[in-house]
């Protein structure tokens, strides 16, 4: 395929493999990609493989269905079980578990809960069913938000009052702040998110290099992007200068998409939000704002759901911050499996809890 | 009487009317023509093989198949890869009241059109009726007769290290055809569903070469569901050059931006052969005659490392584990 095969020559590779190798030490280094597509792309592409072995590449919270707490999913199938409602949503959302089943288990009809690609199919969605409510459950990070509000200000503009959002979409910077402020971190470099990034630009990482001493570098998708990142990456670490430096310039600019930003920011405001695993995190989600109500789902519908509290033993956490490995954790392999995950690091197919379950057991 | 009614499935006159404009007209043969309980077919010396499978597929019509081809290209296949030679079928057909009846015509005209390509007969048949959202249009089961001639031995017990793993053309191209027939996409895709007899294949390569150690149709779950299939639980691994798998350009082009693996996606008319290291070239040019001719390829090999796993060497120069699917595969968000 055009525009990719070029980011997959086997011999550019190999290059950058020999680059790695030549300037690695023989240092443990714990590298962390915050996105759900770096995680995606590592095992897709067997990056693992072409890295020394000290190179320890953690998976963090970035696949922002795996981070989705018990309680969004609850209020989802509350939803869903009501005969006017029709929920629209990325595909991957249906496997994530609630307090008591997924979106896929709990016994709904296959007409109340639709997978789309976009939000703007939920919107065409509630235009052909005027007869239902359709709740898009806004699920994503700042890549999707604004296409979200985009579809939001598209309902008003057209008038459709039976589309809402049920909002759920969270922000990076605080979630990779929760993480730096843990008193056992022990992260070495951030491999930090090229689709978030091309929304927000650069700027947003700028304090984990200044305040946190942690280097940075922001990723394109391709093999070779994540190869010539964890060489930068080490580059830095070696030559003592963290900061934030931009792999993925063919994608991502300094200032970001301002007009996607403005979007952003014309429809959601800041919130706390609670992270599957990882807990509330001040700052780190979005809302949408008020003279928007109409489109917000908690607003428009009464919603009464009591969700289990996040299960206490628990290690997603630690093991996102590289202080502890899956076995390290009472609930993996036993309350917590693939078929019934409890942490996003077992919800998340290519998570380090389902990985390690199904390769290393 | 242009619809399914309730009545159709009763037993009575309507169902009577039905069994001869529809099924007995396109199905026509001697066995059917008798109208009774069972078909009473003649026995053979050689092994009987006896297999049956249910078809469901939305939508019903899709680029290079419909629902009554797929459902006899599925039995007969799964006949076919244990080397067997399909003779006849079933057909169990379960109806939503309020089908069109030119819609059934066109199914069973299909699964006519397609079983007398193989020299099948539809023998017997069932046809029920349900109430409209108790079933999706249409469900077709479909149980097979072959006969395996006394050569032929295949099965995982027979392969080795060192054997080679050969596939018979494109990959991923029914499951492909079923979601661009299904979704709105805003850009036109030409793929066409593979699904097809691999019959004519095999009686080839089975009446050329010895050394065939197992066969597979790798329908759903893939490629890689069915390579893994092979390893479960043995005492040798198999490895994949990732290079040499055949995917076109559009499924590739499709799968990218949805997050689809095409090693997973569903097949309905390419074979998987584990074969003898020494024959898998001129298996691979048997293979070159049935299709276009730089589709089939030798993908992988047998080895006594990695065992009970396939692992793939990919095109950038790395090994990983290609696992077996878990669950329905589905759009990702990232």
């Amino acid at each position: 395929m055009k525009y990719i095969d070029e980011f997959r020559n086997a011999g550019l590779i190999k290059t950058i493999k020999n680059k790695i190798f030549s300037i690695y030490s023989e240092d443990k280094l714990n590298f962390m990609e915050v996105c759900g597509g770096h995680t995606h792309a590592i095992c897709k592409f067997g990056i693992r493989d072409l890295i020394p072995e000290g190179i320890n590449l953690i998976s963090g919270p970035g696949c922002p269905v795996c981070v989705t707490e018990n309680s969004y999913i609850d209020k989802a199938i509350d939803l869903a079980r009501r005969r006017e409602v029709i929920i629209a949503t990325f595909g991957d959302m249906v496997k994530v578990p609630g307090s008591q089943a997924s979106l896929e288990t709990s016994g709904l009809n296959s007409k109340s809960v639709r997978v789309c690609y976009s939000s703007m199919d939920a919107l065409e969605l509630a235009a052909e069913n005027q007869d239902h409510e359709v709740v898009f459950l806004g699920i994503g990070f700042e890549t999707t938000a604004p296409t979200i509000a985009a579809t939001i200000l598209a309902a008003k503009e057209r008038g459709i009052n039976n589309f809402s959002v049920l909002a759920g979409n969270k922000t990076m910077p605080a979630a990779m702040q929760s993480l730096l402020e843990a008193e056992d971190v022990s992260i070495d470099g951030f491999i930090c998110p090229g689709h978030v990034s091309t929304i927000t630009g650069t700027g947003i990482y700028d304090f984990i290099p200044e305040d946190y001493n942690v280097a940075c570098v922001v990723a394109g998708f391709e093999p070779i992007d994540i190869m010539e990142t964890i060489y930068l990456l080490i580059e830095q670490i070696k030559s003592d200068s963290p900061k934030v430096k931009n792999q993925y310039k063919r994608s991502v600019k300094p200032q970001g998409n301002t007009k996607a930003l403005k979007i952003l920011d014309e429809v959601f405001v800041g919130c706390d939000a609670i992270w599957r695993g990882l807990g509330n995190i001040p700052g780190s989600g979005l809302k949408i704002r008020k003279k928007y109500r109409m489109f917000d789902t908690e607003q428009k519908f009464d919603i009464q759901v009591s969700s289990s509290e996040r299960h206490q033993g628990c290690i997603c956490g630690a093991i996102m911050r590289g202080v502890k490995k899956p076995p390290e954790c009472q609930l993996f392999g036993t309350e917590c499996i693939p078929e019934s995950p409890i942490g996003p690091c077992m919800v998340s197919a290519e998570g380090a809890c389902a990985a390690y379950f199904k390769y290393k057991q | 009487m242009d619809k399914i009614k309730i009545a159709h499935g009763s037993g009575g006159s309507y169902t009577h009317k039905l069994i001869d404009e529809v099924f007995g007209k396109y199905f026509d043969n001697n066995f059917l023509k008798r109208k009774e309980d069972s078909a009473v077919l003649p026995s053979s010396p050689e092994r009987l093989v006896y297999t049956t499978d249910t078809h469901v597929v939305k939508p019903l019509f899709f680029p290079g198949g419909d629902i009554g081809k797929l459902s006899v290209t599925g039995t007969l296949n799964d006949l076919a890869v244990m080397g067997a030679r399909p003779a006849w079928l079933s057909c169990g057909m379960v109806l939503e009241e309020g089908l069109k009846i030119s819609t059934l015509k066109s199914i069973a005209y299909s699964m006519a059109e397609t079983a007398a390509e193989q020299k099948v007969k539809i023998v017997t048949g069932d046809t029920k009726v349900v109430n409209q959202g108790v079933c999706d249009k249409i469900f077709i089961n479909t149980s097979g007769i072959g006969f395996l001639p006394e050569n032929i031995n295949t099965g995982v017990e027979n392969i080795e290290p060192g054997d080679k793993i050969l596939i018979s053309g494109y990959i991923g191209e029914h499951a492909a055809a079923i979601i661009t027939a299904r979704e709105k996409f805003n850009i036109s895709f030409d793929i066409k569903s593979d699904c097809a007899c691999l019959y004519p294949l095999i009686r080839e390569l089975t009446s050329e070469l010895d050394g065939i150690r197992i066969m597979r149709d790798p329908t759903r779950g893939g490629l890689a569901t069915t390579l893994n299939e092979f390893v479960g639980d043995q005492n040798f691994g198999i490895t994949v050059d990732e290079d040499q798998i055949p995917i076109r350009e559009e499924i590739k082009g499709l799968c990218e931006p949805l997050g689809f693996d095409p090693l997973y996606l569903a097949n309905e008319g390419r074979l998987i052969l584990i074969i003898k290291n020494e024959e898998a070239k001129e298996a691979l040019k048997i293979m070159q005659l049935y299709t276009e001719s730089n589709a089939p390829r030798i993908i992988g090999q047998v080895t006594d490392e990695y065992q009970g796993r396939v692992i793939l060497k990919t095109t950038i120069g790395s090994k990983r584990v290609l696992d077996m699917q878990s669950g329905e595969m589905l759009p990702r968000i990232c």
